[in-house]
């Protein structure tokens, strides 16, 4: 099973791992001397760990029986998830997006307006994972939609993310024989979500022009790790002292590649644009396997 | 914030590479570039262990710096406070991170028994 990639040049392909979809996750093994080194920042996840390292099984004792040598990386158990998760929506064609922000960024306004423009051509599923969830899933509800909630309390005043076995849980909730597209509605939150890959084939960031210009360089690995960053809420660019320039630079020094959409999900101002985006990405995740090396 | 859910991951892994055996300390590799809290994870340890057969254990953390490697002139740089992806020699945003993302078990110390 070929895997899409994208690389800083622009370029786009599927290739092949020797150990592809069978359980073992592809990151495990060294990708240096392949030749084409895979961009950390972009959204399958994987980029986040560090993919120079060789690991494997080194269980045996190094130094007597009082240590073990373990080398395993923490988000193993996340990751194979994902990848079973991306799995599943490939066999079903289904191009999923990982949409992250801060709480009150506009995440559901703008996913109300996408769905209020893409019902009746593009078939979309949600999964809302927002803890305020029942409240956000009623505001997108009437747009043709499936929408599936996840629980993410547990016991500790919710969760703080997603992660990959609570997108596994979601997904037999939806009938992904019949979507094109789910978008996946993070937890509001600038930190943890960054970290786990939940088999979303981009991520895409919300952000309020309302949150400041320093943030990319103080959440840097959520804005590294996003493939696209929308910047939200430009309607009200006149009352505040908000300085989009400088928020541009601050974004490309920790992600120099990344796209931006300006929009105001209120006005609709460049939600098309936004739209035409997760065309695209819809079209890149059904790239045809004859691009497979 | 996401601590404690890492702590349930790495009780898992240790619980099954310690097979029965009492363990002493967990380390644990954390690269500059993954949002770990070390005060905080020590803390969590303590929480999601307790009352568990790793109750006792202790994380020990071992910190790695971020570096970028330059895919224009092949230079190394160290990021400093900020991640900021450019090339420290040629200033060049065709970078590549070659260590800071690590985030892994690397060792278990047994308890004596």
């Amino acid at each position: 099973m070929g895997r899409f990639h994208r690389h800083d040049d622009g370029t786009a392909h599927e290739h092949d791992h020797p150990q592809g979809h069978d359980g073992t996750p592809e990151h495990e093994h060294s990708h240096l001397g392949d030749g084409a080194r895979h961009d950390p920042q972009h959204g399958d996840g994987a980029g986040l760990i560090g993919r120079e390292e060789h690991l494997g099984d080194h269980s045996a004792y190094e130094t007597g029986r009082e240590r073990i040598e373990v080398l395993e990386r923490i988000f193993d158990e996340n990751d194979r998830t994902a990848a079973a998760n991306r799995a599943d929506l490939l066999h079903h064609g289904v191009c999923a997006v990982n949409l992250m922000s801060s709480p009150g960024a506009g995440k559901t306004t703008l996913l109300r307006e996408t769905l209020r423009r893409l019902a009746g051509t593009v078939r979309v599923g949600v999964i809302e994972g927002d803890i305020e969830t029942s409240l956000d899933a009623d505001r997108l509800t009437g747009f043709g939609a499936e929408i599936t909630l996840v629980n993410t309390g547990n016991g500790f005043g919710g969760e703080c993310h997603l992660d990959a076995p609570m997108v596994r849980s979601a997904l037999p909730r939806l009938p992904l024989s019949e979507l094109d597209l789910v978008l996946i509605e993070n937890v509001g939150n600038l930190v943890c979500p960054a970290e786990f890959d939940v088999g979303e084939h981009a991520r895409a960031m919300i952000y309020s022009v309302t949150e400041g210009e320093e943030k990319p360089l103080k959440y840097p690995v959520m804005f590294r790790s996003s493939d696209l960053v929308v910047i939200n809420k430009i309607d009200l660019l006149p009352h505040l002292d908000f300085d989009l320039e400088l928020f541009r630079a601050n974004l490309r020094k920790v992600n120099p590649t990344v796209t931006t959409i300006d929009v105001s999900a209120r006005t609709g101002d460049g939600v098309d644009a936004w739209c035409a985006w997760l065309g695209s990405q819809l079209a890149g995740s059904r790239q045809p396997a004859a691009s497979v090396q | 914030m996401h601590e404690l859910s890492i702590c349930g991951s790495i009780a898992e892994i240790v619980t099954r590479r310690a097979n029965g055996r009492p363990v002493d300390t967990i380390h644990v590799r954390v690269g500059q570039l993954r949002q770990v809290v070390p005060d905080t994870l020590v803390y969590c340890w303590t929480v999601v262990s307790a009352d568990t057969a790793l109750d006792g254990s202790r994380l020990e953390l071992e910190n790695i710096k971020a570096r970028i490697k330059c895919r224009t002139c092949d230079g190394l740089s160290d990021l400093g406070d900020y991640p900021i992806m450019l090339c420290g020699t040629c200033d060049s945003a065709d970078v590549e991170v070659v260590a800071g993302e690590e985030f892994l078990i690397t060792a278990l110390e047994l308890a004596e028994v």
